[in-house]
């Protein structure tokens, strides 16, 4: 009963894959189809054979991580090497069918006269007079008739047809009634297409653009103009790219961007400096109040202790984005903070309006969020110190700076040092509070998207989906592996310190 | 390290720690405060207001201009469902890796750590495209959907999650599931009926940090969610803090503190679970 349940299962999920696979062929996303079927053939395997019985618990977890992850991750890199960005989503083919989809009307085009009947269900069936040729279009289909065909009935004798089997001729006012279906239409017709170039006549258009392979070079059939491909746009001598432009492989053209074009590599640089100094002072601050209350909230001889340190945890309590949005009412131009300055001093400070106010309000509101943490695991920390230590020092006569900075200090760092730098990777991404504080506010000039409290990680957002210049996507992607590429230091020194990776692979 | 206060040592301690813990809590009681008093008015707001009222909570919850509730049900929706499947699989994942033995094992485990090493979110122009194209096939799983989130955060599920999960499981002795083996049960549900039980605790752990990981996350939900009514409160509350801010500043408050309550539930509900330790007692070896 089981396995016809297993079975039952199975042969849904490949059904879908079957579904999803055949619109994903469709679609000509061929690569993404080859993947699905190697997934579906996988899934198949493990749960139908024996041998892979562990790879049963482990697969839907897995197929999570691969396809949200895994291959992003892979994704991006490549991203990273290409010009995807606003003008440039298509492939090729996709540009060059729509570019060579085009029609124009030339001047000497030959033109037709025409008829249109409509059925009482809406259905507009047109007769169509050339030169030298008469016309059907019927249900889709051009053909070629007789003038004289005997579908066509001419009732009242005024040489014109009036009906076309159940459709009946359409009056002046009843084709400009209809005329948003007579003008969407195009019917194929030689290399060109007909359609509706006047109320009174039809007209024969042809391709505008037609395409060379050999010399990947577009040419425009109305004015002669040649478009040769360059870097993702079909562009002429003068300039005029053609539009949609396409995705092309640029090496490492982006990356060669963010350090030559002084256009972006300075905003660059001074995102990636203002990073680092938001990260290791939110470290810095947060573990000196942390450890200072932590130290202080230790002392046996403090009554209340226990209430205190619920009192100071408060922040760590609430949800980060609740609390920076709370803290940006409190430091906005009307806000608590300069209320109370211009009630007592008689001025205010722009705390999100001007650059070195928003840096310093953003460390300010981390450490806020942050001390909570910090206090925590060096009260932890602190309590495994043996209190013998200290006696001894006492003995020899050690002042309170010297017990701190030579027994507390170094005896804490070591067991704390991960977990600082834990906090600095996780400051170095803190887009939250960037964003729900300032928007990585102010601008800077408008010459570049960056803003002056920006960090690599909303820098990039902003360069993708927020950017005056449209998605930036490859530009972003080549951001987020800049910073794919810190974090796996700063991770790999974190490995190191800890010995993480030597006990791990002993104890597995 | 410590001696005895002096008098005036004693009052300078208690004093400084009474700065600080002003400095953690006046934000959540100027907060509390706005969000009961009369006046909406940012600059107008006393700490202790003339009169209270609760109109800014009512407010909150009738005006159509800000669909409040629409986001924190979706926050929990998200959160919750998240979550659950978070635990699911993890747990299918720790106790294949903590029960079998086969190829790759090792380098599965020590994979998973790397993987988790790389923030999700640094690949978010690639899952903001992947989503698209899924869109394209299956709307309901797309950008702009709840299923098309979930899917993205069950990419972070694993990781560092099956870890934890997998040294949990280590300390279960095999002889229970040997023993019901014994009595004919299947390896599944030796899984389902002995194992998952005893580790009650350490799926509450992993769901609740999954939960307040996800109630709080907000830069792939901002990426991924572009219709207002399918916003998390994250990227809701937000809102309110554009155009007339100053002049809602009370009804925000009332969002800000109600927004908060998921989170604090499911601390206290957690701590229930987390203490009761369930392997107690259970075998004796």
């Amino acid at each position: 009963m089981k396995h016809v349940l297993q079975i039952v299962i199975l042969g849904a999920l490949d059904a879908i894959a079957i579904w999803v696979g055949t619109s994903l062929v469709v679609q000509a996303h061929y690569l993404m189809a080859v993947l699905l079927l190697i997934g579906a053939a996988g899934i198949n395997y493990v749960y139908l054979s024996k041998r892979a019985y562990p790879m049963r618990y482990l697969l839907p977890g897995l197929i999570f991580l691969f396809s949200m992850v895994v291959y992003p991750i892979g994704y991006s890199f490549y991203i990273s090497f290409t010009n995807l960005s606003t003008g440039h989503l298509l492939n090729k083919p996709q540009a060059i069918e729509q570019i060579t989809g085009r029609f124009y009307t030339p001047s000497d085009a030959p033109s037709f006269s025409y008829e249109a009947f409509e059925d009482d269900t809406g259905d507009i069936a047109l007769v169509l007079y050339g030169d030298d040729e008469t016309l059907l279009y019927y249900q889709g289909v051009l053909t070629q008739i007789d003038p004289s065909d005997d579908r066509l009935v001419d009732e009242d004798g005024d040489g014109k047809p009036d009906r076309f089997l159940s459709y009946k001729v359409m009056t002046l006012p009843e084709i400009i009634k209809g005329l948003p279906t007579i003008e969407g239409l195009r019917i194929p017709y030689d290399e060109g297409t007909i359609r509706l170039d006047s109320l009174r006549e039809f007209k024969l258009s042809s391709r505008r653009y037609s395409y060379n392979p050999a010399t990947d070079m577009m040419r425009d059939l109305q004015t002669g103009t040649v478009y040769p491909n360059l870097e993702g746009f079909y562009t002429s001598d003068d300039g005029d790219e053609l539009y949609p432009g396409f995705k092309i492989w640029m090496g490492l053209k982006n990356y060669l961007e963010l350090i030559l074009n002084p256009l972006v590599s300075g905003p660059f640089a001074r995102v990636f400096g203002w990073t680092v100094i938001f990260a290791g002072l939110s470290v810095l601050t947060t573990f000196a109040l942390g450890l200072f209350l932590a130290i202080l909230l230790n002392d046996p001889y403090l009554k209340l202790r226990r209430f205190y340190r619920v009192l100071v945890i408060v922040p760590y309590a609430l949800p980060a984005f609740i609390s920076i949005l709370i803290w940006h009412g409190l430091l906005t131009n009307m806000g608590l903070f300069n209320h109370v300055l211009l009630q007592l001093f008689h001025f205010s400070i722009p705390w999100l309006e001007n650059a070195f106010w928003a840096k310093v309000s953003i460390i300010l509101v981390n450490l806020w969020l942050g001390y909570p943490y910090m206090m925590i695991v060096s009260l932890g920390a602190l309590q495994s110190i043996p209190g013998e230590l200290y006696e001894a020092a006492r003995v020899d006569g050690a002042t309170w700076w010297q017990r701190f900075s030579k027994i507390t200090l170094p005896l804490l760092l070591m067991p704390l040092a991960p977990l600082l730098i834990g906090s600095f990777a996780f400051n170095f991404n803190n887009f939250t509070l960037i964003w729900l504080l300032t928007e990585g506010g102010p601008p800077i000039n408008a010459r570049t998207v960056a803003q002056s409290t920006d960090i690599l990680l909303s820098y990039a957002y902003r360069l993708a989906f927020q950017g005056a210049r449209g998605n930036q996507f490859a530009l972003a992607a080549a951001v987020s592996v800049v910073i794919f590429f810190i974090v796996a230091t700063i991770s790999a020194i974190n490995f190191r310190l800890t010995g993480a990776l030597e006990d791990l692979s002993k104890n597995v | 390290m410590y001696s005895k206060h002096t008098l005036i040592g004693s009052i300078i301690r208690h004093l400084v720690v009474w700065l600080f813990i002003g400095f953690a809590v006046f934000p959540v009681l100027w907060i509390f405060s706005a969000s009961i008093n009369p006046t909406n008015n940012i600059t107008a707001q006393q700490l202790i207001p003339r009169h209270i009222t609760w109109d800014h909570y009512v407010e909150l919850f009738t005006n159509p201009q800000h669909p409040y509730a629409i986001w924190l049900w979706n926050s929990i929706k998200i959160a919750t469902i998240t979550s659950l499947l978070t635990v699911a699989l993890t747990a299918l994942a720790a106790y294949a890796f903590s029960r079998f033995r086969f190829k790759g094992r090792r380098s599965g485990l020590l994979g998973l750590l790397l993987v988790q090493m790389f923030p999700q979110m640094l690949a978010m122009v690639a899952i903001y495209i992947l989503l698209l194209n899924i869109g394209k096939i299956a709307p309901w799983m797309g950008l702009n959907t709840h299923p098309g989130l979930i899917m993205v955060y069950l990419g972070g599920a694993m990781g560092f999650n099956t870890w934890l999960m997998k040294g949990y499981f280590d300390t279960i002795p095999r002889s229970l599931e040997e023993s019901a083996k014994v009595d004919g049960a299947s390896q599944f549900q030796a899984f389902t009926r002995i194992i998952l039980p005893l580790a009650r605790p350490i799926l509450a752990t992993i769901f609740v940090l999954s939960f307040i990981g996800v109630y709080s996350e907000y830069i792939l939900a901002r990426v991924l969610l572009t219709d207002t009514h399918q916003f998390t409160l994250a990227l809701g509350l937000n809102l309110f803090i554009h155009g007339q801010w100053g002049n809602r500043w009370g009804v925000f408050a009332a969002g800000a503190l109600i927004g908060a309550i998921p989170f604090l539930i499911i601390f206290a509900v957690a701590q229930h679970l987390l203490v009761s330790g369930l392997t107690r007692g259970s075998v004796k070896e």
